[in-house]
């Protein structure tokens, strides 16, 4: 089998040795982060395969699926319509940003205070181990952060099939214009890479997959509001971060199978860690696979994440399309409301994040607020100090954790997640020792 | 009956034992880290006779693998020890061996805000004992040496690296080498004190840390806030006290 792989591999451009060692560390990363936690629901089985063939199956079946004339198109960000992609029949994936690789290659292009985020998408091309990027037949990148939008220019040059949107950076009129005719661009491109002219029956199919796996993540997340969690934080998130590689109706099927056991789990008052635990909310940038670290360090240190205010999570789908028009039009407009409402810190101002925060805080009984910055993300770093404020001011503690992929900062990382823990969970009588 | 409390830093490892009922200090011991933390934590705890160990510090972990012994981080250790010595302070400043912290206290002693240097080891003990080496100045003494200089020079970079080529630039222009130490310190205390803003300080500050029994600093530090700071005798202590207090509870 896996010499059936290396040969796929092989075409596919990638270097072996390079590739064997990714995979081994994410083997590695996989069975000490993920397959060792305890009380894991059955349904996560499912997850552990798609994982363990992440670079197998998975890439086979986009391949054997290009054969048959489904083109690949591959995002960077969840700007980037997959309705529209799905109603050319056409397969999106997100590609690879959360790990750090060939990072001396990539400081050769790209100047080094660059986000992680950046660095590992580079770093992926450029060590030739992503058959994702290889296998795309399109790359859409989108002018969203500044760092983003002028490292575009550089991937330009290694790569043949670039893409690049424009996004706003105001919620105005003029704003969603913008947006209304990049979208419709993106539909003629996408109409061009196909070959399929997308009319109003195949875009309302695409908008229904989407909307489809999207219910089904929301229907995850309504069940870690309780307490017990029924699911630890890291295989949510593992959840959030297939939805962008999997096959979205067999996606969709494994996520609500695995709601049916967490329902039960929740009937039952079944938790995979025990109740009263301290619960954590994690805000801030997105978390690509295999960008574990914090999620990892917050629940070995005794608190279990609830939710993700986040791209890579609820950020990226707590908004569904309208599926109700009838004509192109109408249903082109419906995407366009849909993604005009993300609330990413690229916008100024971004009133409507922090409003989420608090709400989700809300909602699923958070006891505080972790805030995830990659080192030089400019837009996330500066919103996150007001957002501290405001969050403390109404009662909400918060940390701030600015750090990136490498593991040098765990140890400090670990003693400041503890430390906001003891903040959290200390009775008042025990340090006034009145009892 | 007594508890102990062990803090082991990067640099030195200290132990307090602690009358549980009186909360009276019954010894403080003090060694150095070197590369073999657990043997001299074992050194250092020997002869004591403690019914519960609590360890802090950032080789806390290193104590419970081996030994059981429950742990809390620094910054809860600090927030315990300097409420015990000083219950009427609202903010901690430690600038210990290769970390600095700033807390901020609530009305009842409890941490209320936290901030922590993140990796690199700018404006922290490290920092000044790096300095004073290219000094040839024995640590302990920096503090006073850089007191007989003069202010106006200022240094800019907190990295050590290029602090250093910094203070070597200066030097070579024919700066006093104490001009230069005080303004080394000046940029310590300018970075401490901006991560002291982050968690707001309010009410009476407490100075803890290897680096508090460094006179400079703590005039400096006075100087800019303007309030006499709160300083235990022996002000590396405090994290090791605060376990113990930990562990008295
Ligand atoms: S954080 Fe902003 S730029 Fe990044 S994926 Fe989300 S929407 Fe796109
Ligand atoms: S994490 Fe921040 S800097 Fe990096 S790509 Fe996303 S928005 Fe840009």
């Amino acid at each position: 089998m896996t010499t059936e792989y290396e040969q796929m591999w092989k075409g596919l451009g990638l270097d072996l040795a390079a590739h064997d060692e990714l995979l081994q560390v994410l083997g590695k990363g996989y069975q000490d982060i993920f397959l060792s936690q305890s009380d894991r629901p059955k349904g996560m089985d499912y997850f552990n395969f798609v994982m363990s063939e992440v670079h197998g199956l998975r890439v086979k079946e986009l391949l054997d699926g290009k054969r048959e004339g489904h083109k690949v198109v591959g995002s960077f960000c969840v700007f980037v319509p997959e309705e529209i992609v799905r109603a050319a029949d056409a397969t999106m994936v997100g590609l690879c940003t959360g790990a750090e690789f060939a990072t001396e290659e990539v400081e050769k292009v790209l100047p080094r205070n660059t986000c992680a985020l950046i660095k590992s998408a580079f770093g992926f091309k450029l060590g030739k181990v992503c058959p994702y990027i290889e296998s795309a037949d399109m790359i859409v990148g989108e002018n969203t952060c500044d760092g983003k939008k002028k490292s575009y220019e550089v991937l330009d040059t290694l790569v043949p099939n670039l893409y690049v949107m424009d996004l706003p950076q105001k919620k105005s009129n003029e704003g969603r214009a913008l947006l209304r005719a990049e979208y419709q661009k993106f539909k003629k491109a996408v109409e061009e890479l196909t070959g399929v002219t997308i009319d109003a029956p195949r875009l309302k199919k695409g908008i229904e997959i989407v909307n489809n796996k999207r219910k089904a993540i929301q229907r995850l997340s309504e069940l870690r509001k309780a307490d017990p969690a029924p699911i630890s934080g890291l295989d949510a998130l593992l959840i959030n971060q297939v939805f962008f590689y999997d096959d979205p109706i067999r996606f969709t099927d494994s996520v609500n199978k695995i709601c049916d056991e967490l329902e039960e789990r929740v009937r039952e008052g079944k938790g995979v860690f025990p109740k009263g635990r301290p619960r954590m909310l994690v805000s801030g940038c997105p978390m690509a696979v295999p960008n574990w670290k914090l999620p990892w360090i917050i629940e070995t240190s005794g608190a279990v994440i609830v939710g993700e205010e986040s791209c890579v999570g609820e950020r990226g789908t707590r908004n569904q399309t309208d599926v109700s028009g009838s004509t192109l039009d109408e249903l082109m407009e419906a995407i366009v409301d849909r993604y005009f409402k993300i609330d990413c810190a690229i916008f100024t101002p971004n009133p409507d994040r922090l409003e989420h925060i608090r709400q989700m805080s809300r909602d699923y009984r958070a006891d505080g607020v972790i805030h995830y910055g990659l080192q030089f993300c400019q837009p996330y770093q500066i919103e996150s100090l007001p957002v501290e404020r405001s969050l403390e001011k109404s009662g909400i503690p918060t940390l701030r954790v600015d750090t990136d992929y490498s593991m040098e900062d765990v140890e400090q990382i670990k003693t400041r997640v503890e430390a906001f823990l003891e903040r959290i969970g200390i009775p008042a009588c025990s340090v006034c020792r009145c009892s | 009956m007594a508890v102990c409390g062990i803090d082991v830093g990067s640099r030195t490892i200290k132990a307090v034992l602690l009358d549980a009922e009186t909360k009276r200090i019954l010894e403080f011991r003090k060694i150095e880290t070197t590369y073999t933390p657990v043997d001299q934590c074992l050194k250092i705890l020997d002869g004591l006779s403690a019914k519960q160990t609590v360890a802090t510090g950032y080789g806390r972990k290193l104590l419970q693998d081996r030994m059981g012994s429950e742990s809390v981080t620094e910054i809860l250790a600090h927030a315990l020890g300097a409420g015990h010595l000083f219950p009427e302070c609202r903010s901690v400043l430690d600038i210990g061996g290769q970390d600095t912290k700033a807390i901020s206290l609530d009305s009842l002693g409890r941490v209320a805000k936290f901030e922590m240097n993140d990796r690199c080891a700018a404006g922290t003990g490290k920092f000044l004992e790096f300095m004073a080496t290219t000094f040839q100045v024995p640590i302990e003494k920096f503090g006073d040496f850089a007191l007989e200089g003069q202010p106006g020079l200022s240094i800019n970079s907190m990295c050590t690296v290029f602090a250093e080529s910094e203070a070597t630039s200066l030097m070579a222009r024919g700066h006093k080498p104490q001009d230069i130490a005080l303004a080394l310190h000046q940029s310590v205390v300018k970075r401490s004190l901006s991560m002291l803003r982050r968690v707001s300080v309010n009410g009476p500050l407490v100075f803890s840390g290897g680096v508090a029994l460094n006179r400079c600093v703590r005039e400096l530090i006075e100087r800019e806030t303007k309030s006499r700071l709160l300083v235990a005798p022996q002000p590396d202590m405090l994290g090791a006290l605060g376990a113990a207090l930990y562990a008295a509870q």
